[in-house]
Formats: C-alpha cells, sequence, structure tokens
C-alpha cells in the first residue's frame, strides 16, 4: 500500500483515497462543507484547505486530491490556517449570522467551524444578499439566505434519492438553490435533505422552532414502519419525542431514513390510548385495570378455547407477541396470528427472511422483483438497488406494477403467470453470478400466495439462485414484527383459524372472544358480535371496535426486540415512558394473565426474555443477520405450496405508504405527505 | 447582474421550427452518443433565435429532447445572461455596454436615451417592440460607446444617432450597423494615419528567415 506523511506521521493507504481521507486516517480532522462520504466530490466550499508537498506553493482542497505516493499533507501551518480563515470570512459574508432563530443552531458545521477559524469580528461594510425561500414540500423548511452553495442538497437528490430535481440556478452572488419551478420534493427520503444540509438552509419544517438540540435526551433505537428497523435515535423532551434521526448502520441504512420514520414522531402524541376503557350500552367509559381485567375475565371464562382468537398487529415488539402467544396457548387457543395481511408465509426460517441481506445486495448483478414496491415498501432497499444499479453492474427485472423505482427495469409482466416466463431477463439471470428474486407482500397474500412462493422459489432455483456461499432468495416484509412473529411461531395452532378465518368466524358468530396485540390492518368493523379486547396505544380501527381497551406503549416507549426482514434481530431502547396509565404491553399480559388463571411464569422483562431467548434462540443472535450462512440446509422446493398461477395482477402491499400502521394514521405531518402524494400522483392524470 | 428568474406569464406550450429542429439535430450529431446533452447550450440558443427568448415551456421541451432532467436545463438557461428568460422586443433589443471604457465615452447618455425613448431597462416596451438592457464589456471598446442591436454592433454612437437608430428601428427599417463616427472599423477617424506606405504590402520589405527562433536544438551528431 503507498504510503504518506500527515503532518509528518506516515500513514498507509489504499489507492484511489483522496488526500482529505488519508488525513483522516491519521487522526486529523479536515473541516468541510460541500464534502459527504456518500456523495460525489464537488469541491466547492474550500474549506477543506490543506497544504501539500510537492505541489505549488498554495493551499489545495483535500477533498479532491487524490493522495499520491509519498505525499506529504500538512493540515496545521500558519499558511493552512489562514487559508481556511479566509475562505470562511467569505462564506460569512453572505451568511445571515441569525443563529439565535435558526433551527440549525447548536448542530451546524458552519457554527462549529466559525469557533475555530472564524474572525471576531467582520470587515464587510457593504450589503449582505438575500435569498427568497423556497417551497420544497412540507418536510423541507428552507431560508435560503442562510445557503453556502455546497451543492450536498443537489447531489443527495440526483444521487442518492433519484429524484434529481434540485438544482442551482443563477449564478455568482445570484446562485440559488431551488426545485424545479418550486415543486415539493417527490422523494420517500426528503427528509434526509436536511440532514446533510451543513447549515440551517434546509431544516425540517414540522419540528421548527420546537426544540434545541441540546435539551434533548438522545436514545438509541430501532425503526418499525417498515420491516428493515434501520438504525434511529430518538430524541425526547420530557415525555414527547421531539425528532427521529438516523443513525448510521451500514449493512441496514447506511446514514439516511425514510420520511417516515422520520416524521411519523408527531403522531406519538395524539389518538393516544392512556387509560383502560370499556365498552357500556355502545359506548366507551373510562374504567379501571382491575374493572378492565375483571371484564375479560368474564367473557373469557365463559367461552371455550376454540371460540377464542389472538392477532398481533404490525408494530409489536417480540416480547409482547411471546407473552401473549404463551398465555393463549395456555388457555388452549389454537387460533393465533400475526400476518394480518394474510400472507402465506411460514415453515423453514430461510423460507421468508431476505436472505441475501440488505448490504449483499450490493454484489448482486440480476435482481428480480416480483410483486413488490421497494420504493414505498422499504424505501432504503430500494436506495440500496439504485445504488447498486448506478455502478452499473445490476439488470433489474419486475413482475408487478410498473412504477417509478428511481432505476431502470425491466418489465416482465404484471401477475404470477409471468414467474413461468421470465422471457428474455431469465438468460439474464441465468448469465449473473449472483442473482437474486425478492417477494413482496403483494405477491403472497390471498389464497394463491403460497402457490406463488413456491414458483419463485422454483424460479430461484432454476437459476442457481441459492448456494452455499450466497442466498438470493429474498421475501421482503412490511410490518416490522412478522419476522419475530414467524420465528416464535405465532401462527395457527394445527387446526386453528388465521387472521381471515378467526374475522369470518366473528362475523358469523362462531367466535367470542378477540384479543386483538396491536392490530389495526384487519376488517375491524366486520367482527360481528364477537367480544374484541385490544392492547395498543393509538386508539385507531382496533380500538374503535374494542369492548375493551387496554393501553399500552407505543414503540418508543418500551424496551423491544425486533427481528427484521434480514431475519436480524435487534434490541430497542425506551426513549419515553407510557401515555397515563398505559404499561408495557408485556406486563400488561402479565397482570391479565392472573386474572384469567394461567399466570405467566416471568416476572420481569430479563425474565421474558430469557424464555423467549431459550425456546427461540434466534432472538438472542442480537445485530445477527444469517444470509448465506444457511443457505446450504435451505431447500427451496419445501418452500411454498404448490398451486395454479393465476394472472391476476399483483396488489400493491401499501395502499398508501405515509398511513400504513396507527401512529402513522395518528401523525398530521405524514396526512400531509400522503394528501401531497395523492396529488402528485394524479397531476399527470390531468394534465393528459 | 441581478436575479433571474423564468417570466411570470409563460405560453401553454413550446413547438420547435423545422429549421430549429433541423439545426438542433446536427448539433446533437456532433456529440457521440449519448453525451446528447452536451448540445443544451446551442440549442437553447437556436430556440432563442427561434422565439426571441427561452420560455419555461421550451425548457422542458430541451429537456426532453436532450434526455436530460429539466432542472438541469434551467441551471444552464439561468446561468448565462446571454438567454433571454422573458420575452423581448419584437422590432429590436438593445444592448448597450455599460462597462468603464464605455462609460468614460459616454454610455451614460446613451442609457438615458433608451430610458426616454422605450421605458424602463429589462423591460419591455409598452408597444412590445423594444427592450433594452446594460451589459457588460462587448469587446469594442476601440468603438466606445456602443450598443449591441439585435445581432449587430452599433459603435461610436452619440445619444443622436442612437435616438435616429431607435427611430429607424421603430418605422421599420434596419439601419446600418458599425461605426456612426464615419470611420471604417477600428481605424482612426478620417482613414489609417500608420502602415500606409504601399511598399509594406508588395512583399519587397519581407527578408528570409534563416532559422525559427524557437525551434529545439538539434541533437549533436553521435
Ligand atoms: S441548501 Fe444546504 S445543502 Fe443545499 S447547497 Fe445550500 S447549504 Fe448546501
Ligand atoms: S470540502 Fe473540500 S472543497 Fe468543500
Ligand atoms: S467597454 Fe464597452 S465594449 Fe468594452
Amino acid at each position: 500500500m503507498p504510503k504518506a506523511k500527515v503532518n509528518g506521521v506516515e500513514v498507509e493507504f489504499e489507492p484511489g483515497m483522496t488526500a482529505l481521507q488519508v488525513a483522516e486516517l491519521a487522526g486529523e480532522e479536515i473541516p468541510r462543507f460541500c464534502y459527504h462520504e456518500r456523495l460525489s466530490i464537488a469541491g466547492n466550499c474550500r474549506m477543506c484547505l490543506v497544504e501539500v508537498k510537492p505541489g505549488p506553493p498554495k493551499p489545495a482542497a483535500s477533498c479532491a486530491l487524490p493522495a499520491a505516493e509519498n505525499m506529504e499533507i500538512f493540515t496545521n501551518t500558519p499558511m493552512v490556517k489562514k487559508a481556511r480563515e479566509g475562505v470562511l470570512e467569505f462564506l460569512l459574508i453572505n451568511h445571515p449570522l441569525d443563529c439565535p432563530i435558526c433551527d440549525q443552531g447548536g448542530e451546524c458545521d458552519l457554527q462549529d467551524e466559525t469557533l475555530g477559524y472564524g474572525r471576531d469580528d467582520s470587515r464587510f461594510q457593504e450589503n449582505k444578499r438575500a435569498v427568497e425561500e423556497k417551497f420544497m414540500g412540507p418536510l423541507i423548511k428552507t431560508v435560503m439566505t442562510r445557503c453556502i452553495q455546497c451543492t450536498r442538497c443537489v447531489r443527495f437528490a440526483a444521487e442518492i434519492a433519484g429524484v434529481p430535481e434540485l438544482g442551482m440556478i443563477g449564478r455568482g452572488e445570484d446562485a440559488e438553490i431551488t426545485t424545479y419551478l418550486e415543486g415539493a420534493v417527490t422523494s420517500e427520503l426528503s427528509g434526509n435533505l436536511a440532514d446533510i444540509c451543513p447549515v440551517g438552509a434546509l431544516t425540517h419544517k414540522p419540528w421548527a422552532f420546537n426544540y434545541r438540540p441540546w435539551e434533548l435526551k438522545k436514545t438509541e433505537g430501532v425503526d418499525v414502519m417498515d420491516a428493515l428497523g434501520s438504525a434511529i435515535r430518538i430524541d425526547t423532551r420530557g415525555p414527547e419525542v421531539m425528532r427521529i434521526l438516523p443513525r448510521i448502520n451500514e449493512e441496514i441504512n447506511e446514514e439516511w431514513i425514510s420520511d417516515k420514520t422520520r416524521h411519523v414522531c408527531d403522531g406519538l402524541m395524539r389518538q393516544r390510548l392512556d387509560r383502560p376503557y370499556i365498552r357500556e350500552k355502545g359506548r366507551l367509559r373510562e374504567a379501571t385495570w382491575a374493572e378492565a381485567f375483571a371484564a375479560v375475565a368474564k367473557r373469557v371464562s365463559a367461552t371455550t378455547p376454540d371460540k377464542m382468537g389472538l392477532i398481533a398487529g404490525d408494530l409489536q415488539d417480540a416480547e409482547s407477541m411471546k407473552a401473549a402467544m404463551d398465555l393463549f396457548t395456555a388457555l388452549g387457543v389454537k387460533n393465533i396470528d400475526c400476518r394480518q395481511d394474510g400472507a402465506q408465509l411460514g415453515g423453514a426460517r430461510e423460507s421468508y427472511l431476505f436472505n441475501t441481506t440488505i448490504l449483499g445486495l450490493e454484489a448482486c448483478d440480476a435482481l428480480l422483483l416480483v410483486g413488490t414496491n421497494p420504493r414505498r415498501e422499504a424505501a432504503l432497499v430500494n436506495a440500496r438497488i439504485r445504488k447498486t444499479w448506478l455502478t452499473g453492474k445490476l439488470q433489474v427485472g419486475l413482475i408487478g406494477e410498473a412504477a417509478d423505482l428511481n432505476y431502470g427495469y425491466e418489465h416482465i409482466g404484471a401477475g404470477p403467470a409471468s414467474l413461468a416466463k421470465l422471457g428474455a431477463f431469465g438468460k439474464v439471470l441465468k448469465a449473473a453470478a449472483n442473482p437474486a428474486i425478492i417477494i413482496g407482500q403483494g405477491a403472497l397474500t390471498g389464497p394463491g400466495g403460497a402457490a406463488v412462493l413456491r414458483a419463485a422459489a422454483k424460479v430461484a432455483a432454476d437459476h442457481k439462485m441459492v448456494r452455499a456461499d450466497w442466498n438470493g432468495f429474498n421475501v421482503l416484509h412490511t410490518a416490522a414484527a412478522r419476522v419475530g412473529g414467524l420465528d416464535m411461531g405465532f401462527t395457527p395452532r394445527k387446526g386453528g383459524k388465521d387472521v381471515a378465518g378467526m374475522i369470518e368466524a366473528a362475523a358469523s358468530g362462531k367466535l367470542d372472544v378477540l384479543f386483538l396485540l396491536g392490530a389495526d390492518e384487519i376488517a375491524a368493523d366486520k367482527l360481528g358480535s364477537a367480544f374484541v379486547v385490544y392492547l395498543g396505544s393509538h386508539g385507531d380501527a382496533g380500538a374503535n371496535r374494542a369492548d375493551v381497551v387496554l393501553p399500552g406503549a407505543a414503540y418508543t416507549e418500551k424496551p423491544g426486540i425486533y427481528v427484521n426482514t434480514e431475519g436480524r434481530a435487534q434490541v430497542m431502547g425506551r426513549a419515553a415512558f407510557p401515555k397515563g396509565e398505559a404499561r408495557e404491553d408485556w406486563a400488561v399480559i402479565r397482570a391479565l394473565s392472573e386474572h384469567l388463571g394461567k399466570q405467566l411464569p416471568y416476572d420481569s422483562l430479563e425474565a421474558l426474555r430469557a424464555r423467549l431467548m431459550q425456546d427461540h434462540p434466534t432472538f438472542g443472535q442480537v445485530d445477527y443477520a444469517p444470509g448465506a450462512s444457511t443457505a446450504a440446509g435451505f431447500d427451496l422446493k419445501s418452500v411454498g405450496e404448490e398451486g395454479a398461477l393465476s394472472d391476476k395482477a399483483f396488489a400493491g402491499a401499501l395502499s398508501d405508504f405515509y398511513l400504513t400502521n396507527p401512529i402513522a394514521r395518528a401523525s398530521v405531518t405524514m396526512a400531509e405527505c400522503s394528501a401531497l402524494a395523492i396529488s402528485v400522483r394524479r397531476a399527470p392524470l390531468a394534465a393528459e | 447582474m441581478s436575479v433571474r428568474r423564468l417570466a411570470k406569464d409563460q405560453p401553454a406550450s413550446f413547438a420547435f421550427a423545422p429549421e430549429t429542429l433541423a439545426l438542433a439535430n446536427w448539433w446533437i450529431g456532433k456529440y457521440p452518443a449519448g453525451r446528447q446533452r452536451s448540445a443544451v447550450i446551442p440549442i437553447l440558443w437556436l430556440v432563442q433565435k427561434q422565439d426571441g427568448w427561452v420560455s419555461e415551456p421550451a425548457i422542458r421541451a430541451i429537456a426532453a429532447m436532450l434526455n436530460m432532467d429539466v432542472i438541469r436545463v434551467l441551471e444552464v438557461a439561468t446561468f448565462y445572461t446571454m438567454f433571454q428568460l422573458e420575452p423581448v422586443g419584437r422590432k429590436a433589443l438593445i444592448q448597450v455596454c455599460g462597462t468603464t471604457p464605455c462609460q468614460l465615452r459616454g454610455s451614460l447618455e446613451l442609457m438615458a436615451v433608451c430610458k426616454d425613448k422605450i421605458g424602463a431597462k429589462d423591460h419591455l416596451s409598452a408597444d412590445g417592440d423594444f427592450t433594452w438592457q446594460e451589459v457588460e464589456c462587448l469587446g469594442a471598446c476601440v468603438n466606445a460607446p456602443m450598443a449591441q442591436i439585435n445581432d449587430y454592433y452599433y459603435e461610436d454612437l452619440t445619444p443622436e444617432s442612437l435616438a435616429k437608430i431607435i427611430d429607424d428601428f421603430r418605422a421599420g427599417s434596419a439601419p446600418k450597423p458599425g461605426s456612426y463616427a464615419g470611420r471604417h472599423t477600428s481605424e482612426p477617424e478620417g482613414g489609417a494615419l500608420t502602415l500606409t506606405d504601399p511598399a509594406l504590402y508588395d512583399g519587397k520589405a519581407g527578408k528570409p528567415i534563416k532559422s525559427l527562433p524557437n525551434l529545439p536544438k538539434p541533437e549533436p551528431a553521435a
């Protein structure tokens, strides 16, 4: 490896690194505004100046300077300091210095660098320029006078988000960042724009003037808005979640999160269930815990296990699902299910996991998407596919709705029948070194789901997608709780009913008690006269129909384990406490178990977790995704069930990206985004 | 220079005229496949020739033609101040040079004439016939003060001659471009004063050159 010297210290570096990266290897911090590890290099802010030898006797922009063998880099000479001070003085000439009213204050790169390189006063006597605000949609607030023209946002939109809508118009002093004709940014990753803006030009509109960063308590967590388990940081002030930011996790979300993950947080303070309720004469009335438990116990003791059912929702933590499952199993109930959408999944673990892993997609060279729109169902999987596609090595084929995915693909067909005739794309898959298939929930729901899964497995087998060191068979989930549920066997016991069966039974009076564990995505209005118990955090479809409402904790309010679509168990920290009288879900179930006479054998979360890990060891493998390690024992032939393939087009898994769960439906911001997305989608029709 | 924005009133659509299209395709053909967007500046220019200005529908049409993101075309169109983003006078677009040499020679008076006869700077005149602008040095300082009107330079102007030129344009005629001080291009008034000896041009003054001054030294014979 070549060597260079940084401030006299020798470091080895990989060929192709820039002087800035080499300096970082040596532990030197280089101030920067325009440079960003994940974006192309622009080299336009000049803050990263260093002195290099050999070279011209002037400072050089280290972010754009390829490091060379035996190069000597100096980051702390008087010349470097003076040069950076000069750059900063120029940047501040047209900067409004309105930090006291700026939301970036306290976490602003410009503030921080000014501390190191700023003058104590201004020598600028002339008028500062002012730039009009630009509309960029409901999530991005702009104060364009603060913009320092680093073009990070332009590059993010064009490169990562794949929506080349931002640009810098005009020139020189009049240069301005804008979207085309000030349209809203149509990306589901738009919130990241405000994160990468080094100054306060782009900030988060829904959070404007709500907090100062130093007032917030930071908790590391896991996102539950989709099944990826993106790494997030939950910032709270007192009981309130003020904001959600991404954390870096190279294996899942790199350093981005989707707009839903980020801006759902206002939904955590609305429509909350903060005390138990009992339905009397058709109306819900406030009740005590004791009353509520007694009401449940009364109905449970009055019926038989075959007339009871348990459905778990999409946002549940594994602990509460385990506790509920244990309780209902102890009661002898067989009607247990966690697949609200009716996805025909279960069986061998590999048959329902995203086996390639998200990071693994970067090695994929031919990818078949079946009945999925990853851009909506898992925005960061889509970003990863786009990233790989941009290298030019990946070819994508799609069976399903032909949507705009931000990368090119070959549209093979709309429905399951196309799985049997891949046409030209079949050859692409055959020729590929690392082919993969991603099956979405839209393809797996409903009666034909198992047959589609079987057909997809056959495609995988025919194209050698699974071998000892590579597993290209992937199921993309949309529910954060789903893989955990399948892992612990939260599915109908032998002879038990699945979700559709339970709803049918309830509608026809054959089910007496239905326990909804945060389950809101079912036809709650079609449950007939069944006695419905709802345990959850938000007053949504389930609570509306319920006869007894037990208030639980939202995902930010309980420690919990979530298993993402890759089969990666991740632990969530508690950022705030449950609202009012609400308690953590597992504790509610534990308390209920006493009233039902089947006391659960654990008194603490630790004991429950120990039990969970003992019964299902995969929950103990925290932050580990099996990937291809289990590929050798994976029998594709046993996946799914034989059946006829219809030619009906696949339905999308999500009807509305922004409103998929009770928390999102309670969020004002999500409602706004949804309305905008609908209007954007309709716009082209109106123009025709 | 000032902030450049698209005009508020935009036409509903834009269509390439056949001759614009033919020229545009010629430009596109100059670049290798996949690099068509290199033709964006010439095509913007052609569109401006066709319509007199660059409208928003035209920007979209160019983006579609070159398979570019429309914001990238907008960036180019707003970057170069020679692209007119608003409709300009039907009869004349007068661009008065306001840089130092021209100003020393009286361009401010020329602008006063424009203001008087046409109206505010950078705005279409009420009758839609004229627009006048102040521009930076047009490279004709020897003939200062000067103005570019449509495609030609009008040089050595005085308030009177400019007023006459504007009147002529208004009347529908095309005044002749060039110097209005009666000289030939940038020669001294009244004709050339130096290099007038005809012998300079018959070849007799030339001397044969023995070797070119900066040739590399021949390699020493081994
Ligand atoms: S808005 Fe922010 S990210 Fe975009 S160019 Fe300006 S300073 Fe950079
Ligand atoms: S960080 Fe190097 S020029 Fe901006
Ligand atoms: S200053 Fe007017 S042409 Fe140069």
